[in-house]
């Protein structure tokens, strides 16, 4: 072989030149979806100061001004923006309290069948074998049940409420949740820095932790993200059949079933609630995509 | 360089990978010594359980097909063979560390190279974050890259493959491990880079004097780096000697084919020679020498019995019933 001078100056050469420092968050924050975000921020707002927003009780009756129109229409009048529903309740003040219900059942949902799905998803990729195939059985028998059924049953054996519809949800969320992250666990688990670490002494906990999480956690957050519009619509699916929240605690998709019977004479109580549910469902969905982005190192600096 | 003590040393070494196929005997009876400040090179064509080998010594063969049925590993006179999983996790990055082949996955893609190195120290000392960024910063200068403090904020898709397997090495050697395991840590790297990285591994092996395996199929790489050489066929070492005189006089047939397929840069040759056949399937091993259906010198007894090993000359040492008989040097 030949011999040539292998005392190479090593730190010259163009892969040492210090690369420009990233433009920082200002980039990213510019490239913000704003619209859909100012309608999250705005759902979260509203759904926070209901009392204080809502120029009108959500449950109180009045009959005297039942089906009143919003107030752009004829008949119309400024003390119901929204107008009114058959009962004569105020339309805007329920679709406000109603997204209290939407979101509560959305986080806790998230939370619980996400989480689950997570927990679930890494021990499956990551153990491999029996135990794997054990658990993306279940997985795939969860799957298998048709959503609306279970919340039904469930509606039917645990009875109507808030909390039903959370374990409803929970139960078909976290098969969902667990199948994908199970999928990028796979991925990452094959490459060398998960062999490194374990040559490098860490536990498989640790490993798990520390090596795996981190790089599903991408993933993990734009399914959460996407699944807030399809629980938001789960919800208002199971309202909209009536095994969902009970009334009279306002519910969108409960005001769209509401307002089904009075569709062509008046088109606020269904069209209102729906187009809150397009929105916010919408707005999430967009939110997920740019989250998909910021969220990857080597996309974030493009931003 | 000088060697001293040996630190590392495989004693008939056997391990089994149970497969839908049979028992894989992926290393079968290897045994070899890596002395103080000493590099080994582990050559041989692929399959031939040169991995497997190393995978064994830190005892992390893929589960649950892999497992080691006898024989003894070493580490400075200790046995890692029977150390429980707990025992070994201590063992593993802080006495014998290991660099695998490719950079672009060998580096976590989500925490920056500073993170990384941190938590490599971390793992086996104590301290504040602050120190351990400053030790951090320190490995880097020592594995040569420029600009350590500015480096450690950067994630590892904003670094080119050699800077990368730099950043490896960092970690492999943060320990620091007195044996320290090569897989092929240059196979993934451009030939100037190679040599660079070559050169950084002996630097960190002068100022650290660890024992080194250098697992590899390039004979260039052995002849620039390694103070001894190992070749390994089906599972077992067939030959191993110094390198000089490995390379000047190999003793066993495969071996010998082998330096003669090496392109030479002072002849040119129409066809470089090639070994017929393939190696034999580790599940179905013929009983005799594993080289004998290939080899241009088999007779019966190659066939049937497998060669005992001869020292042929000063530690260099072949497998081969023909090292019996030809006188040695």
């Amino acid at each position: 072989m030949a011999r040539v001078d292998t005392r190479l100056p090593l730190d010259v050469g163009p892969e040492t030149t210090t690369a420009a420092a990233p433009a920082g968050g200002r980039g990213a924050l510019g490239r913000l979806p704003w619209p859909s975000f100012l309608i999250i921020v705005g759902m979260l707002l509203v759904a926070l100061g209901a009392p204080l927003l809502a120029p009108h009780s959500a449950t109180e009756q009045s009959l005297p001004d039942k089906l009143q129109p919003p107030a752009w229409q004829d008949g119309g009048s400024t003390r119901h923006l929204l107008g009114t529903d058959l009962l004569g309740r105020d339309v805007l003040s329920r679709l406000i309290y109603g997204a209290r219900v939407s979101l509560t059942v959305a986080a806790a949902a998230l939370l619980a069948g996400g989480g689950i799905g997570l927990a679930v998803g890494i021990v499956s990729g990551y153990a491999g074998g029996r135990l794997d195939s054990l658990l993306m059985r279940v997985v795939d028998a969860t799957l298998t049940f048709p959503t609306i059924l279970i919340a039904l049953l469930l509606a039917v054996s645990l009875g109507q409420g808030l909390r039903t519809m959370v374990i409803a949800i929970t139960l078909i969320l976290w098969a969902r949740f667990a199948r994908v992250v199970r999928g990028e666990v796979l991925t990452v688990k094959g490459r060398d820095f998960v062999a490194l670490a374990r040559v490098h002494g860490c536990s498989h906990v640790r490993i798990m932790a520390m090596h795996i999480l981190p790089n599903v956690t991408n993933t993990f957050m734009v399914l959460l993200s996407l699944h807030i519009g399809f629980v938001i619509l789960v919800e208002a699916s199971l309202s909209f059949l009536g095994a969902g929240i009970p009334p009279p605690t306002p519910s969108w998709g409960q005001m769209v079933a509401d307002g089904r019977g009075q569709i062509a004479s008046a088109w606020w109580l269904s069209f209102l609630p729906g187009v809150a549910i397009l929105l916010v469902v919408l707005a999430f969905n967009l939110f997920g995509d740019w989250l998909r982005d910021w969220l990857d190192p080597r996309l974030r600096q493009q931003l | 360089m000088s060697a001293g003590p040996v630190l590392l040393e495989l004693r008939d070494l056997h391990a089994h990978l149970s497969t839908r196929w049979g028992v894989v005997r992926a290393v079968d009876g290897v045994s070899l010594t890596v002395r103080e400040g000493e590099t080994l090179g582990l050559v041989g064509e692929s399959g031939c359980g040169k991995t497997m080998t190393a995978l064994s010594i830190l005892r992390l063969l893929p589960q649950p097909a892999g497992r080691i049925v006898a024989g003894q590993i070493l580490l400075e006179g200790e046995d890692l063979v029977p150390k429980s999983e707990r025992q070994m996790r201590r063992i593993r990055g802080r006495r014998i560390s290991m660099i695998l082949q490719d950079p672009q996955t060998s580096l976590n893609p989500v925490f920056s190279v500073g993170n990384q190195l941190v938590e490599a120290l971390r793992v086996h000392r104590a301290g504040p974050r602050r120190r351990l960024r400053a030790l951090a910063q320190e490995a880097l200068r020592q594995v040569r890259v420029a600009a350590p403090a500015q480096r450690l904020r950067d994630f590892p898709h904003q670094m080119s493959g050699g800077m990368k397997q730099r950043v490896v090495g960092a970690i492999a050697v943060s320990g620091p491990p007195r044996v320290l395991i090569a897989d092929e840590p240059t196979t993934a790297l451009d030939v100037t880079i190679q040599l660079q990285y070559l050169t950084l591994l002996e630097e960190i092996q002068e100022r650290t004097r660890l024992a080194m395996l250098f697992i590899t199929h390039d004979f260039g790489i052995v002849a620039r780096i390694c103070d001894r050489v190992a070749v390994m066929y089906a599972g077992r070492i067939v030959e191993s000697g110094p390198t000089r005189e490995l390379f000047a006089a190999p003793r066993h047939p495969y071996t010998q084919a082998l330096m003669a397929a090496v392109p030479r840069m002072d002849e040119s040759v129409e066809r470089l020679p090639a070994i017929d056949g393939q190696p034999p399937a580790l599940q179905r091993l013929p009983p005799g020498c594993r080289f004998a259906p290939r080899c241009r010198h088999a007779d019966d007894r190659c066939q049937r019995e497998y060669p005992a090993v001869f020292a042929v000359g000063r530690e260099h040492e072949a497998a081969c019933w023909r090292a019996e008989s030809s006188p040695s040097r």
